[in-house]
């Protein structure tokens, strides 16, 4: 019964959110960052040309047909291929962008490594070297010290 | 890992972005083979003539291979181009002594709003037809990455003279009466 109640409250909490979502209408400056003036290869909006006014007038009139980002994004891809996309593209040359990255992180961990225990080994070496072969204080310079010392503990 | 792998690891992942940059740089040179051959006076086949596209209404496709057998000059162009704006007329006019042959201005729009394709069509009461390049499937065969472009081809489909840059009626006019010749 009481797991009945819950159900129904949860349907009736629920329900309307999903039955008035909507997509967001999509904002202009979102769409223009995430696509590329096409003929100047930089992002639209930093991009100054006739061809990039014409990219912003084409966005604002798909805009205006109330799509979507995503919606814009898909038709400026089937229109001008993924390029016109400022996301690079997964396939190609274009994967460097993704592969290259992750290769050098791994390199460097493994070359890290690699060379950690090493550094370690001869850290450890130098200290013991440098016990072994540290001139030995005089008697003078020791009693000298160790008043040094009760002056700073006092 | 032993020792000596260390360094040589390194070396080689860094020979490896060298590549990698290397490459990126290579791939985005200009290609400039069209001009070289047309320079020493040889007569390259057109690329992509078996490319089809869109004409600006989209009702149909078509391809330089269609248009063998004509003279064809061949102009890439875009609505947002100013030398294309200066240029047009020529080309028109061109169009006008070419159709009394048998040949054709064909044009191919490089990215650019269909619409605004149109647009420009009329204003400038252009007759000959044009097809869309939307995703560049044909210009980038000529080595096209700048605009305008125009290209003069002969009736078996070579390329007898080009102009990367605003297109003069002169340099247009000789072009076309070398290709008609041969």
């Amino acid at each position: 019964m009481r797991a009945a109640v819950l159900a129904a409250l949860a349907v009736l909490l629920l329900a309307p959110a999903g039955a008035g979502a909507v997509q967001p209408r999509a904002s202009f400056n979102d769409v223009e960052d995430e696509v590329m003036c096409d003929t100047c290869n930089v992002p639209l909006n930093v991009a100054d040309s006739d061809r990039a006014d014409q990219e912003r007038a084409t966005i604002r009139k798909l805009i205006a047909q109330g799509l979507t980002k995503d919606q814009i994004k898909a038709e400026l891809k089937r229109t001008y291929g993924p390029a016109i996309l400022a996301m690079p593209q997964d396939s190609g040359f274009s994967l460097a962008v993704w592969w290259v990255p992750v290769a050098v992180v791994v390199a460097l961990l493994a070359l890290l490594v690699a060379l950690l225990p090493r550094w370690r080994r001869r850290g450890r070496a130098d200290e013991a070297f440098a016990a072994a072969h540290a001139p030995a204080l005089s008697e003078a310079d020791a009693r000298r010290l160790d008043e040094d010392l009760a002056r700073y503990d006092a | 890992m032993k020792r000596s792998a260390v360094p040589i690891a390194v070396a080689v992942l860094a020979a490896a972005l060298v590549g990698l940059l290397v490459y990126g740089v290579v791939a985005r040179k200009d290609d400039t083979s069209l001009d070289a051959a047309v320079q020493k006076g040889q007569r390259p086949q057109a690329p992509g003539s078996a490319v089809s596209l869109p004409t600006l209404d989209g009702s149909t496709q078509r391809s330089l291979a269609q248009l063998r057998g004509r003279v064809v000059v061949l102009n890439f162009w875009a609505s947002w181009c100013g030398p294309c704006e200066q240029e047009a007329p020529v080309l028109e006019k061109a169009q006008q002594q070419l159709a009394q042959n048998g040949g054709t201005v064909l044009g191919v729009t490089y990215k650019d709003d269909a619409g605004a394709s149109r647009d420009f069509v009329r204003r400038y009461k252009l007759t000959y037809p044009s097809l869309r390049d939307d995703k560049l499937a044909l210009a980038p065969k000529f080595g096209t990455n700048k605009l305008p472009e125009t290209f003069v081809l002969d009736k078996s489909g070579r390329v007898v003279a080009l102009s990367r840059g605003e297109v003069s009626q002169t340099f247009l006019m000789q072009a076309i009466d070398r290709a008609q010749a041969s």
